[in-house]
């Protein structure tokens, strides 16, 4: 259960930080931090296990049948990375309160990190890879909203929208690779593909999931060539980048490299891709860092430039490598983060970031300046700090590297370069921020932050010099146990130490330091230099293609959809042809080896009779009256149909429906014109006829192809169960209410929504009422013949008796809620005609909408009733009483049930007729006031 | 007669496909009730056809498939719903729109020849 609370917890404080608006600034924080201070405490205390080997897991079944579970993990990477994210975090959360600004909102802030917290937890803890990618969609999404959000800023926008883009676009070729993984490896979860490598690569598709899984890692960790979007992503507040772009976003496609190191790891094709992408990286991060004006924009390429420093160790065959790329995750977010925390000090100080007017700071704010540049220093990689030790390895082991085969030379010099080049924008930080005269027409006159804001930089900064001099002590566990779960269960020898001795590594960094001073001295030439480049931003070639897409896409769009909805309708029905008609072509023969009925004299007859409707129908289409009269015509003969062949209970549904229907039909015709007029062209005709008459074929076809093949259905269980399970004979009655009862429940609600739409459409709707037909003949005046009004008040009870004996008898014999209803409702209608919804409101008051919500009701709350007796949803029950004077009875639940579907039915029918017979009265009342 | 019943739903289809396709709401409305039938028709079907068979226990020796006869029956009720819904549609968007054609207005080649 542990596991879990973790992400639940920050998903929790996620929600309880944003109902903090009313709580002063120090209540909200406080309260947002709780949460996450208890999952670091959870996790602390299950730390132990994992540093003695343990993995921890839980699993809750969520999908089992396609093999998606909720499934959590705690190794050493887990645990290092959940370390971080909580740890970091939380010293976000602290930072941010002195941070914003009253103008800003801070719980939409915190619940916003909150929310990326919970999504980088679960993304870290995954043990199954379709929740991992559901995790990593979620850091996309929520680090969207946090980039954005200062909304009101055109570039916040932009970068965010960047952002989300470019890491969108790379989840979608990781949700691709993901697939594919789980397809070689026969699961999805993350303990089998784990243990799978030799399966997964000695696979013909362990190139393609590869490069797809990479494709996704790369964009997310900001890999040239996808790097672009990060320094966009700097138009955040800079708690979000001290926190997305140091220690978790970023990092998230790192992680799954070293996630994934074990099963994909190891071939000459991971090797050149990762190693290369990374060297690309790691130095075009560090040049283009040194020019960088804004104190972001160049921590925002160092970040880049460091990301490419641990793929490059990702991608290296040594045996330490990925060690040393492991140290230099924590490290990186050590100091990463708390030189953004300065920066945004400085920021916050100053009004600006700008280094050429940002000098000579250390006269304003000491104690910032020397917390920033112990963390600019470490990030240089200077003796006694963190990052000293990672670039230390990180040397060793491009020495020890074959990758390039006989060039393989080439690499530890570019490391060196790199190297010199991160030591001359350390420099320039420092020098330039700090020092370097005086500043140039600041924003606000700057002095030192606040006391607290300083203390998660302190907190870390403390961290750089406990890890850079004592290694061994303060990061040897969690480093060993990382180690264990990325190499997939064995640690080599090694040792992180202060002091190795003279050696080549230690040379190295000598040139590095002393190449990048002499580099930053002599900057002014290498400025003047890359000022007399072109500049590519990529940022123009991101819009420039975002816009030819789109462009394309509504090109392609007004092509498709130009408005008319009879051309769709046709593309739909000849779409429908030619999926429906393929495979009719591929099958050998037409008719089955059932035996064929004989036609007799009753079936023909009422085939001819409904052929002519249904083509009568068609031919009189113009004048709508006659065309709607053909059409009952075949209604009542596809009732006749039903009966014919063995279907009473549908028989009576299509009869009685079928009045309805017509009824209805013709009071919609006294709102819409009586003729249709000619406006098809003879070509539109053909063509027309020409799709209709092939559809008609190619659904002949297939229905005869079905019905004379033998049946294979699972009814017999429905028959052999009616009586015995159900209580009824009346098998149909029986599935409805009792078998597929959760159907029909939705059916019935169906119905219910139907008739409000109805009569929500029907409310204001502007009159557009003739005062004569078509033909201009006046509508008649004289609206309620007598003759009706006395026979159909005296058919009403009959009709009400007709329909309960229709209900009672229908567990058992043709009928039930459905038919009885609808017999009802004809009943009604029939006193509307026959007097006018005016007679009938003096009458009866109704409200129909109700009678419709008490249907469902007492149908839901049957299928509940089964809980008090601890059944499942919509178990009947029945029994047989013996009643005196009535005899043996049978009760059972389902009928209570079918009183439930009877009343909506009632309630949908007379809503949606009398809504529109309403109409037809106001409307020729206010004629007869004008 | 499974011939003789497969060319009557094909014809059904045939019919309310043509009706679909025209220009005018209430015809079209008209088509979807056609097009209803054959697809009631048609589900019912997957049953086979079989004469004084009717699944109610105790009156025959053997019974029609009640499966699809249950989906149809509720397809018959919903269908009607939707008839409705349609039907009210179309009339609201005559009122709204001033045109009981398909697309809510006339096309223009046919603006002179239509009052």
């Amino acid at each position: 259960m542990t596991l879990l609370w973790i992400p639940l917890l920050s998903l929790f404080g996620s929600i309880i930080s944003s109902m903090t608006g009313k709580l002063t600034r120090n209540q909200a924080t406080g309260l947002t931090m709780l949460m996450p201070i208890i999952a670091l405490c959870m996790t602390i205390s299950l730390a132990p296990a994992v540093f003695s080997g343990e993995v921890i897991r839980d699993t809750f079944s969520w999908i089992p049948l396609l093999g998606i579970d909720i499934a959590f993990r705690l190794d050493g990477l887990a645990l290092l990375f959940v370390f971080m994210i909580l740890g970091i975090g939380i010293l976000v959360i602290f930072y941010a309160r002195y941070y914003l600004s009253n103008n800003d909102s801070m719980p939409k802030l915190y619940a916003y990190l909150m929310l990326f917290m919970t999504a980088m937890l679960g993304l870290v803890m995954s043990n199954n890879i379709i929740q991992l990618w559901f995790f990593w969609e979620l850091t996309s999404i929520s680090s969207f909203l946090l980039i954005s959000y200062w909304w009101h800023k055109p570039e916040a926008r932009k970068g965010a929208i960047m952002a989300l883009t470019v890491t969108g676009g790379g989840g979608l070729a990781l949700l691709a690779g993901l697939l594919l993984l789980g397809n070689i490896v026969g699961s999805y979860n993350l303990d089998v593909i784990l243990a799978s490598k030799e399966i997964i690569q000695a696979h013909d598709w362990y190139e393609v999931t590869l490069i797809l899984i990479l494709l996704g890692a790369f964009t997310k960790s900001a890999q040239f060539p996808f790097h672009f979007w990060l320094p966009h992503a700097m138009a955040a507040p800079t708690p979000v980048s001290a926190y997305l772009h140091s220690a978790t976003m970023v990092k998230a496609g790192i992680f799954l490299l070293a996630r994934f190191y074990p099963a994909l790891a190891g071939t000459d094709i991971w090797f050149i891709i990762v190693s290369l992408t990374g060297l690309a990286t790691l130095l075009f991060g560090a040049y283009v860092a040194l020019f960088k004006h804004d104190l972001k924009g160049l921590l925002a390429y160092s970040t880049i430039s460091h990301l490419g420093l641990i793929t490059l160790l990702f991608g290296l065959d040594t045996k330490l490598a990925a060690v040393a790329a492991i140290f230099h995750i924590i490290n990186h977010a050590i100091f990463k983060a708390s030189l953004f925390m300065a920066t945004g000090i400085i920021d916050h100080e100053t009004g600006t970031r700008d280094m050429r007017k940002l000098n000579g700071m250390w006269k304003f704010m000491p104690y910032t300046a020397t917390l920033a540049m112990v963390a600019a220093a470490s990030m240089a990689g200077v003796p006694l700090l963190n990052g000293f030790l990672s670039k230390e390895m990180f040397f060793t082991e491009t020495l020890d590297q074959q990758l390039l085969g006989s060039m393989s030379w080439l690499i530890p010099i570019l490391a060196t370069v790199a190297g010199a080049l991160a030591v001359a924008y350390s420099a320039r930080f420092i020098h330039d921020v700090f020092f370097n005269g005086d500043p140039v027409d600041l924003p606000k006159q700057p002095s030192e932050a606040p006391r607290y804001m300083r203390v998660p930089i302190e907190i870390l900064v403390a961290l750089c010099l406990l890890v850079g001099i004592f290694p061994g002590i303060v990061i040897d566990d969690i480093l060993k146990a990382a180690s264990f779960a990325v190499l997939g269960g064995y640690v080599p020898e090694f040792e992180v130490a202060l002091w190795h001795g003279f050696n080549l590594p230690l040379l190295m960094s000598g040139i590095a330091v002393a190449g990048g001073l002499l580099l930053y001295t002599q900057r002014r030439y290498l400025f003047q230099f890359q000022a007399s480049l072109p500049t590519l931003d990529a940022k123009y070639v991101f819009d420039a293609s975002i816009n030819a897409i789109t462009k394309w896409c509504q090109v392609q769009v007004n092509v498709i959809e130009n408005g008319s909805l009879q051309r769709y309708l046709m593309l739909i029905f000849v779409v429908v042809l030619l999926f429906a008609g393929w495979p009719l072509f591929e099958m050998n023969q037409l008719s089955g080896q059932k035996q064929l009925t004989p036609i007799d004299v009753h079936n023909a007859m009422g085939a001819a009779l409904l052929m002519v409707g249904a083509i009568s129908t068609v031919i009189w289409y113009r004048s709508r009256v006659v065309s709607l009269l053909m059409l009952s015509v075949v209604g009542l003969m596809v009732s006749v149909a039903f009966t014919r062949f063995s279907a009473p209970d549908l028989a009576l549904t299509q009869l009685t429906v079928e009045v309805v229907t017509i009824i209805l039909l013709m009071l919609a015709l006294f709102f819409l014109p009586q003729h249709s007029p000619k406006e098809s062209s003879s070509v539109r005709v053909v063509r027309d006829v020409g799709i209709s008459a092939a559809l008609g074929i190619v659904v002949a076809s297939i229905c005869y192809a079905l019905i004379t093949r033998p049946l294979e259905s699972i009814s017999d269980f429905f028959l052999a169960n009616a009586k015995t399970g159900g209580g009824g004979t009346n098998v149909v009655n029986v599935i409805l209410v009792d078998f597929r009862g959760f159907d029909t429940l939705g059916e019935i609600c169906v119905l219910g929504i139907a008739a409000l739409g109805i009569y929500k459409l029907l409310v204001n709707l502007p009159l557009l009422m003739p005062t004569s037909d078509s033909e201009g003949r006046p509508w008649a005046k004289e609206r309620y013949p007598l003759l009706l009004a006395s026979i159909s008040q005296s058919l009403l009870p009959l009709a009400l008796m007709v329909s309960f004996y229709i209900f009672l008898r229908g567990h058992n014999l043709p009928g039930g809620g459905f038919i009885a209803g609808l017999v009802t409702a004809v009943a009604f209608i029939l006193q509307y005609i026959a007097h006018g919804s005016d007679w009938i409101a003096e009458r009866l008051t109704i409200n129909y909408r109700k009678i419709i919500a008490s249907g469902i009701a007492i149908a839901l709350f049957t299928g509940v009733g089964s809980w008090f007796f601890e059944r499942p949803f919509m178990t009947t029950w029945f029994d047989y009483f013996d009643i005196p004077f009535i005899g043996e009875i049978e009760l059972a639940s389902a009928l209570i049930f079918d009183v439930g579907v009877y009343i909506t039915v009632v309630g949908a029918t007379l809503m949606i007729l009398a809504s529109l017979g309403r109409l037809t009265v106001n409307a020729q009342k206010e004629e007869v006031n004008v | 007669m499974e011939l003789l019943y497969a060319s009557c739903v094909g014809l059904l289809v045939s019919c309310g496909v043509f009706l679909i396709l025209r220009a005018r709401t209430f015809t079209v409305v008209l088509g979807l009730t056609m097009l209803s039938y054959a697809v009631n028709l048609f589900l019912f079907s997957s049953g086979r056809l079989s004469l004084n068979q009717a699944a109610v226990l105790g009156y025959s020796s053997e019974y029609a498939d009640p499966l699809p006869q249950a989906l149809v029956l509720t397809a018959i009720v919903i269908g009607f719903a939707m008839t409705a819904f349609v039907v009210i549609l179309a009339i609201r968007g005559r009122s709204d729109l001033g045109s009981d054609h398909v697309d809510g207005e006339l096309p223009d080649k046919n603006k002179k020849v239509k009052v």
